[in-house]
């Protein structure tokens, strides 16, 4: 008798928001994440400020990372292993490779660590878990934009020296993979980061898996340098294989990119994003019981 | 009349213990369990949150199936003593955390504060630190700029607005953090606590500007308090949970009495032997209201009555022993003392009159003797009771040491000189 009486006067009021204990998995509220894009901006704004506040060089230090490091690849992989680079300069071949992976490991890095790092923020106010990543993703895409001016550079200054700049039309196609770069690191971060909030075991694995899985993607090598190695299998499994010689024949005009390959790393893209949202979304709700 | 909230049937599970041993296994299994489409097998276990008590299981509810529906514009309190699941409501209705079971439907935003100054970044300025606090809370960032004067007015540190917040002073951080909360312009606000933070006469600015909000605003609140005199003020009427369950929700004065009525379980009662070979002695003290009812929570502004019940060993009229009667504070100062005339009946009983105690702890020691002379029996540091403020001029100073009563004070104004 009480139910009826009380489904009565649920007729007679709309609400805004219903929330249940079994909720639908698929919902995601992306539309409220939509509400909250002035909170993204600030987050990646506070990144930056907080992060560069009380140093004397500021954003410069974006500079350091990616020269100290083209620099020992230059030497280890280039002058002493003797490894090609398919014709590009080394210099650019190793920046611009190293550039591109940062984006993708910082983005995965920093994501993956979303619950554990906001553990105590989530604890006392509600606003779309997904805000955070989302703002993660475009800062390091901000960081990126700043270490691709230093690729730029090197080009330009190559350009004199031996290695002419090849413009055209397939520019354009950069922003693509830099989305679809940024869709795999969050897909996979936000994967990662559920599983932490149980087993923390996962962010340990992490760090170094980052570091492995570099070796299986083409960042130091060219992919036609391994064209009939054995290990090639491990290599194409890899979803980033085709975003990295993608991102250099868009951007130098020379790697090799097989149609199959491009669908296969979208495909897997999509997934993952789709799986990532989920299953951060589930464990979003009720994560803090158990941090 | 319009709801802003409906609450069908929560309940919370929280798995105590590590979650490390276990919860694989655990998860595993109930993984099994959600493909073939049956119950979870852990929701059956598990029992009410009695912390006094060793529970069986690993799993205790901290709410049960608690409904309860709020009308659009009202004050609601929640009460209960620590335990009670009131924090976890709160975190239910703030989205922070999803219930195990039952549902809940809101009408508008809501925007919960659960602590003052979450997010806040000790590195950025107070003028940087609104805006993410503000937009945290769920404002857009032309509505905190419209609203940027007013918030620093309210903070009252306009000086120091461009200063990082590391250098400013916990003052000025508390109150800054809620001037942006308290400008927020949703339907629906959440409140734990947070007027137990600042000094006096921050609180008391709180305290106006939430009355404020939902008298004049018409905005629905919750508010969490042990401030029972707080919660009194400002809400009509209130819940009381109890081990997780709903008890009440009624008229917030009679909430508090059933919330008072709770604590009179552990005995406040002295009871002395049936049989003595001393003159007199006790056999019972107690304190109670005016009907003799057991009490051991007095509200400031209520008479605290003592009960003795009396043995005679001698004939009662032909002696000239007396009763000495002692208050102490929780740090067993002695407080104030009384003298009864020579007892000749069996049961006495004395009034401490209203607005005397001030909120706190206090026992009594109590003798029966010939003024320095003979001693013949004596309770010691007995029969604790508690006094609550529900709302004296002393209430805006929180927990700081104002002594243990009420001053009998008169302040008188005048100007001694006139100024032309």
């Amino acid at each position: 008798m009480n139910d009826i009486h009380l489904e009565h006067a649920a007729e007679e009021q709309k609400w805004d928001r219903e929330v249940n204990a079994q909720n639908d998995l698929f919902d995601l509220h992306l539309n409220e994440v939509w509400n909250y894009r002035d909170l993204i901006m600030l987050f990646v704004w506070r990144d930056f400020v907080a992060q560069y506040k009380q140093t004397v060089l500021g954003p410069v230090w974006q500079f350091v990372q990616p020269a100290l490091t083209t620099f020992v690849f230059l030497l280890l992989f280039n002058k002493i292993a003797k490894l090609p680079t398919d014709g590009i300069a080394p210099v650019v071949f190793y920046l611009s490779g190293i550039t591109l992976w940062n984006y993708f490991s910082n983005c995965l890095v920093t994501i993956s660590n979303t619950f554990v790092n906001n553990a105590y923020i989530f604890g006392k106010v509600y606003f779309p878990r997904l805000v955070l990543p989302i703002s993660l993703v475009i800062s390091n895409m901000v960081k990126f934009g700043l270490q691709f001016l230093l690729v730029v550079v090197v080009m330009i200054y190559y350009h004199f020296n031996g290695y002419p700049l090849q413009i055209g039309f397939r520019l354009l196609l950069m922003p693509l993979l830099l989305v679809q770069m940024a869709a795999l690191g969050l897909g996979l971060g936000l994967i990662i980061s559920s599983i932490t909030t149980k087993y923390r075991d996962f962010s340990v694995l992490l760090a170094f898996a980052v570091q492995l899985i570099m070796y299986a993607t083409p960042v130091v090598f060219p992919l036609s340098y391994v064209d009939d190695h054995r290990y090639r299998f491990f290599i194409n499994i890899n979803p980033l294989t085709s975003i990295i010689e993608s991102f250099r024949l868009v951007l130098l005009n020379r790697g090799t990119v097989e149609m199959y390959g491009v669908f296969y790393s979208i495909g897997f893209t999509i997934v993952t994003l789709i799986i990532g949202m989920i299953f951060f979304n589930k464990v979003g709700k009720t994560f803090i019981d158990t941090v | 009349m319009v709801k802003a909230i409906r609450v069908d049937g929560i309940s919370k599970q929280y798995r105590l213990g590590q979650t490390g041993t276990g919860s694989l296994a655990h998860d595993i299994n109930r993984f099994w369990y959600t493909i073939r489409g049956k119950e979870d097998p852990y929701l059956q276990i598990g029992e009410i949150n009695d912390r006094a008590h060793k529970g069986s299981s690993a799993y205790v509810w901290s709410l049960k199936d608690i409904s309860f529906e709020i009308e659009q514009g009202s004050a609601v309190g929640i009460i209960g003593r620590n335990g009670a699941g009131k924090s976890t409501l709160l975190k239910i209705l703030s989205l922070i955390t999803a219930p195990t079971g039952g549902s809940f439907k809101v009408k508008g935003r809501i925007a919960s504060l659960l602590e003052v100054g979450t997010g806040f970044h000790p590195e950025l300025s107070g003028r940087e630190n609104v805006f993410l606090n503000g937009a945290i809370l769920g404002m857009r960032k032309k509505e905190i700029k419209l609203k940027f004067d007013d918030i620093v007015d309210f903070a009252g540190i306009e000086r120091y607005i461009d200063t990082p917040v590391k250098r400013y002073s916990s003052g000025m951080y508390v109150r800054l953090a809620f001037a942006v909360a308290a400008h927020l312009e949703s339907e629906i606000l959440i409140l734990d606590e947070v007027l137990a933070v600042g000094d006096a006469e921050f609180q008391k600015k709180c305290f106006g500007k939430m009355n404020e909000v939902s008298k004049r605003e018409g905005r629905t609140i919750l508010f969490v308090s042990h401030n029972l005199g707080a919660v009194k003020q400002l809400c009509n009427s209130s819940i009381l949970l109890d081990r997780g369950k709903l008890v009440v929700h009624e008229k917030t004065s009679n909430v508090i009495k059933s919330y008072m009525e709770q604590f009179t379980n552990t005995s406040p009662i002295f009871e002395g032997p049936v049989n003595s070979e001393k003159k007199i002695w006790f056999r019972k003290i107690y304190p109670s209201d005016s009907d003799k009812r057991l009490k051991d929570q007095f509200f400031h502004d209520e008479e605290i009555y003592f009960n003795f019940e009396l043995s005679f060993n001698i004939f009662r009229s032909k002696h000239d022993y007396s009763i000495f009667f002692m208050v102490m504070d929780s740090n067993k100062t002695r407080l104030f003392s009384s003298e009864s005339k020579i007892i000749t009946s069996d049961t006495v009983q004395l009034v401490i009159e209203s607005n005397f105690l001030v909120r706190g702890s206090y026992s009594i020691h109590a003798f029966i003797h010939k003024p320095r002379t003979e001693q013949i029996d004596i309770a010691e540091d007995v029969c604790n009771f508690k006094i609550i403020d529900n709302g004296s001029d002393l209430l805006i100073h929180g927990d700081y040491d104002y002594g243990n009563v009420f001053g009998r004070i008169n302040w008188k104004y005048s100007d001694a000189l006139q100024l032309h």
